[in-house]
């Protein structure tokens, strides 16, 4: 059973990671495209409807994959976790159930009119198709977290006679708090992506000297959105993440934070390296007293370390959680500084002539996939040893008859599969990108187009 | 409660097979009726604004599923487990061929995605076909309430069956030419002029196949699970369940004579109707029968408690409204015939 069930978890860590490469951009730039299609309705001014449709194009590509890759993970709940799906589905089964009733469908129609139908529709109903889009995606993310927050910290369920779980208030699931402060910075998480992206491709064109007019739009439209993101990641919304772990996972606060031992004015790692087995951080730079006061508000509050616990209910890979999370916070301050300095740029006219700074905004790309990765994973890896906090172990949770043999072989099957999408993925997008918002004029001489069209 | 949730999947199960059907079937007979690349992106476009809808027909019918019928969802997807990953790959496959076919105009890209459209389509279809098979035959449940099946073993019924057999087969193809015929009507409807005429050969030769299949399999049934037989003897109201596909596929075959194309696709969608309620009478209260009846998977022993269900009910209402609006609302905007030329560029990819 061991071997089968890492093979449950590796694939199950795999197909999401990899499945929300595309949602995080589509979320966020759903967001942008809302925003670009106002901007082309308030002033009239054709320019942004083009910049709109440009990034319809990148958006459709991405929701194509997000759609692909996101149906295994509905289906693996069932193939892979048919425990867990026993156990719990009478309690997650709603929101999953509803994420297909009022989301996909929502976003399934209107992608098909807001792709295709602009001249059907006309310019008030292409706005409204972009904001059910919007509406649809941003809907569908709330309905995930809220099952995956139930996992984290399970509310309005009850126990039955014979140990298995109910829904017990339908408003406890939906509302549950945890599910408010992890969708507030998991779509925050989004919509940094969105910019960053959108702000990368506008600084390509700005730095090759093509379509200057939507470099410039893309820029400031990725900054200015991408700053208020970047700051409310961290505060609140990431703060208050921070002590709701704290509160409700204190082992989980401190594996993520490199805690070994209890005390009095805990100090915070900002770098070394967990060493688990004799239960100390190597080479440790620290802040002193900065974790009791970042959690409890004291320069001397006392914080728990893993020491305070029994082994068993540490989490079961305390280094990667250690460095997931470290990789989060850190990459999230530097979005800040990134943000707040082109900010800064723009409001001083000198942003679309800051050779370096364009450089940075345009190799800062994959950063924020990182940083939403990392985000996810200490979410995921924090929680265990559990599969629903308190109620339901990992290990209880996988198929009880699917061998770890079957699970490789279809875990290979996806890599294979999803190594043959990502290249397309890299070739499609770059292309849309090269052919830039204005395919028709055949402006950019030394551009040779991929394929002749 | 849980009737009302077995109905109401059942429903949702339907509406995916009525819709996304039409375009698996369009994608199983893309290389019949259409001869030039040309003709293929007409194809595709009649499917091209509403396939992702309508396969979220099932995305929407596994997770009511999974909320009503939790231990059904649980054994069924783990017992079923290499068949439905090879589902996923193959919806994986097809899902990008329909989107990235036209992104590049060249003579190595189209074709490619092309073929790519028409296998997992097929494939799809035989495997939709022979996972209802095991449905109604019945998997090796034991009393822990799952099952695990290869994807064949020495393709008979005995004590180890796989997901395959000659049963399972059997109503695979059924599947795919009941599918290619569904496809058929649909692309007649929404073409025009070679492409249209093709397809309303291929889906007239299919009904033949049709014919002697949903006989054949028919036959098998009665004979393989006896629940079938004991639920219309029990309920006669059922007999007009079989009796609608029975109407709804000679209609097919009159329709198409009297070359009316947008009956003859409705006339099709009330076979299925048919065919799939009298499948699901059929079976009732079983969800998953076991070769050994004893390990059945009904509506009782399967569903979720009562209070999530009568929750459910309310916002399933309320979702479902909403979507038949976005539904006549879409095929709507999308009506009439697609184009022989291709869109202006710019317009749409």
């Amino acid at each position: 059973m061991g071997s089968a069930l890492d093979v449950h978890r590796l694939q199950f860590a795999f197909t999401v990671t990899y499945h929300y490469l595309f949602p995080q951009l589509t979320m966020g730039l759903a967001l942008l495209l809302v925003i670009l299609k106002t901007l082309a309705l308030r002033t009239g001014d054709e320019h942004y409807n083009r910049a709109a449709r440009f990034w319809a194009k990148i958006f459709g590509i991405n929701f194509a994959l997000g759609v692909v890759t996101g149906i295994p993970m509905e289906f693996q709940f069932g193939t892979n976790w048919a425990e867990f799906s026993k156990a719990a589905g009478g309690v997650i089964g709603q929101t999953l159930a509803m994420e297909g009733v009022f989301s996909f469908f929502l976003e399934s129609s209107f992608l098909g009119l807001f792709l295709y139908g602009e001249k059907r529709l006309g310019r008030i109903g292409h706005w409204w198709a972009a904001f059910f889009v919007f509406l649809g995606s941003w809907m569908s993310g709330y309905l995930i977290v809220a099952t995956d927050a139930w996992m984290q910290h399970p509310t309005g369920y009850r126990l039955n006679a014979s140990g298995g779980i109910e829904l017990a208030s339908y408003w406890h699931l939906i509302l549950n708090p945890w599910a408010l402060w992890q969708y507030a910075h998991n779509m925050l998480g989004a919509v940094q992506t969105g910019c960053f992206v959108m702000a990368a491709v506008g600084a390509f064109y700005l730095l090759t000297k093509r379509d200057l007019p939507y470099g410039r739009t893309f820029v400031r439209l990725g900054v200015l959105v991408g700053v208020v993101a970047a700051i409310l990641q961290l505060v609140p919304t990431g703060d208050f993440q921070g002590k709701m772990v704290a509160e409700n996972q204190p082992a989980t606060l401190a594996a993520m934070e490199g805690l070994f031992v209890s005390q009095e004015g805990a100090p915070l790692a900002i770098l070394g390296q967990p060493d688990v087995e004799k239960r100390q951080l190597d080479n440790p730079l620290q802040v002193p007293r900065m974790l009791s006061l970042l959690t409890y508000q004291h320069w001397s509050a006392h914080v728990q370390g893993l020491d305070a616990f029994p082994a068993n209910q540490w989490p079961d890979k305390i280094e990667l959680l250690y460095y997931s999370y470290h990789v989060m916070v850190g990459l999230g301050t530097i979005f800040i500084a990134v943000m707040v300095l082109s900010v800064f740029l723009l409001w001083r006219n000198k942003l679309y002539e800051s050779r370096w700074m364009l450089w940075i905004l345009m190799l800062s790309v994959p950063l924020p996939y990182i940083a939403n990765t990392a985000g996810w994973m200490t979410a995921e890896l924090g929680r265990q040893p559990w599969l629903i906090y308190g109620l339901l172990r990992t290990i209880h949770g996988a198929s009880p008859r699917v061998g770890a043999g079957n699970v490789w072989f279809t875990l290979l099957g996806f890599m294979g599969m999803y190594t043959v999408l990502s290249i397309l993925w890299l070739f499609l997008v770059y292309r849309e990108i090269e052919r830039g918002p204005e395919p028709e004029n055949a402006q950019h001489a030394g551009v040779t187009p991929l394929a002749a069209d | 409660m849980e009737t009302i949730w077995f109905c109401l999947v059942a429903v949702m199960v339907a509406m995916y097979v009525l819709l996304d059907g039409f375009d698996l079937g369009a994608g199983a007979i893309h290389f019949l009726v259409a001869r030039t690349s040309e003709e293929r992106r007409q194809v595709i476009a009649t499917i091209g604004p509403v396939w992702d809808g309508n396969e979220v027909w099932l995305l929407a019918a596994g997770g009511t599923l999974y909320f009503a019928f939790p231990a059904l969802y649980a054994s069924g997807f783990s017992g079923f487990y290499l068949p439905l990953m090879i589902v996923l790959w193959l919806l994986i496959l097809r899902g990008t061929a329909v989107e990235f076919r036209n992104h590049i105009q060249s003579p190595i890209w189209i074709p490619f995605w092309d073929f790519v459209f028409f296998l997992s389509s097929l494939l799809l279809a035989v495997f939709f076909g022979a996972a209802l098979g095991n449905v109604v035959r019945g998997v090796p449940l034991d009393q822990t309430g799952y099952f695990f099946e290869p994807l064949w073993t020495n393709f008979r019924l005995g004590e180890h069956t796989g997901v395959l057999d000659w049963f399972t087969i059997l109503v695979g193809v059924q599947a795919l030419l009941a599918l290619m015929m569904h496809g058929g009507l649909w692309v007649q409807l929404k073409t025009h002029g070679a492409v249209s005429e093709r397809a309303e050969k291929v889906a007239g030769r299919a009904w033949w196949g049709v014919l002697v299949m949903t006989a054949v399999v028919t036959g098998a049934t009665f004979v393989l699970q006896p629940q079938v037989i004991a639920n219309f003897h029990t309920w006669p109201a059922g007999y007009v369940l079989p009796l609608i596909a029975v109407a709804g596929f000679a209609a097919v075959k009159f329709e198409l004579h009297r070359k009316n194309e947008r009956n003859a696709f409705l006339a099709s969608c009330t076979y299925f109707l048919g065919m799939l309620t009298s499948v699901v009478f059929g079976v009732y209260p079983m969800v998953l029968p076991a070769r050994n009846p004893a390990f059945s998977l009904t509506v009782q022993n399967a569903k979720a408690a009562d209070y999530g269900l009568k929750i459910g009910l309310i916002w399933w209402v309320i979702g479902m409204a909403l979507v038949t609006v976005y539904f006549v609302y879409v095929y709507r905007s999308f009506a009439g015939k697609v184009s022989e030329t291709p869109d202006s560029p710019g317009h749409g990819d």
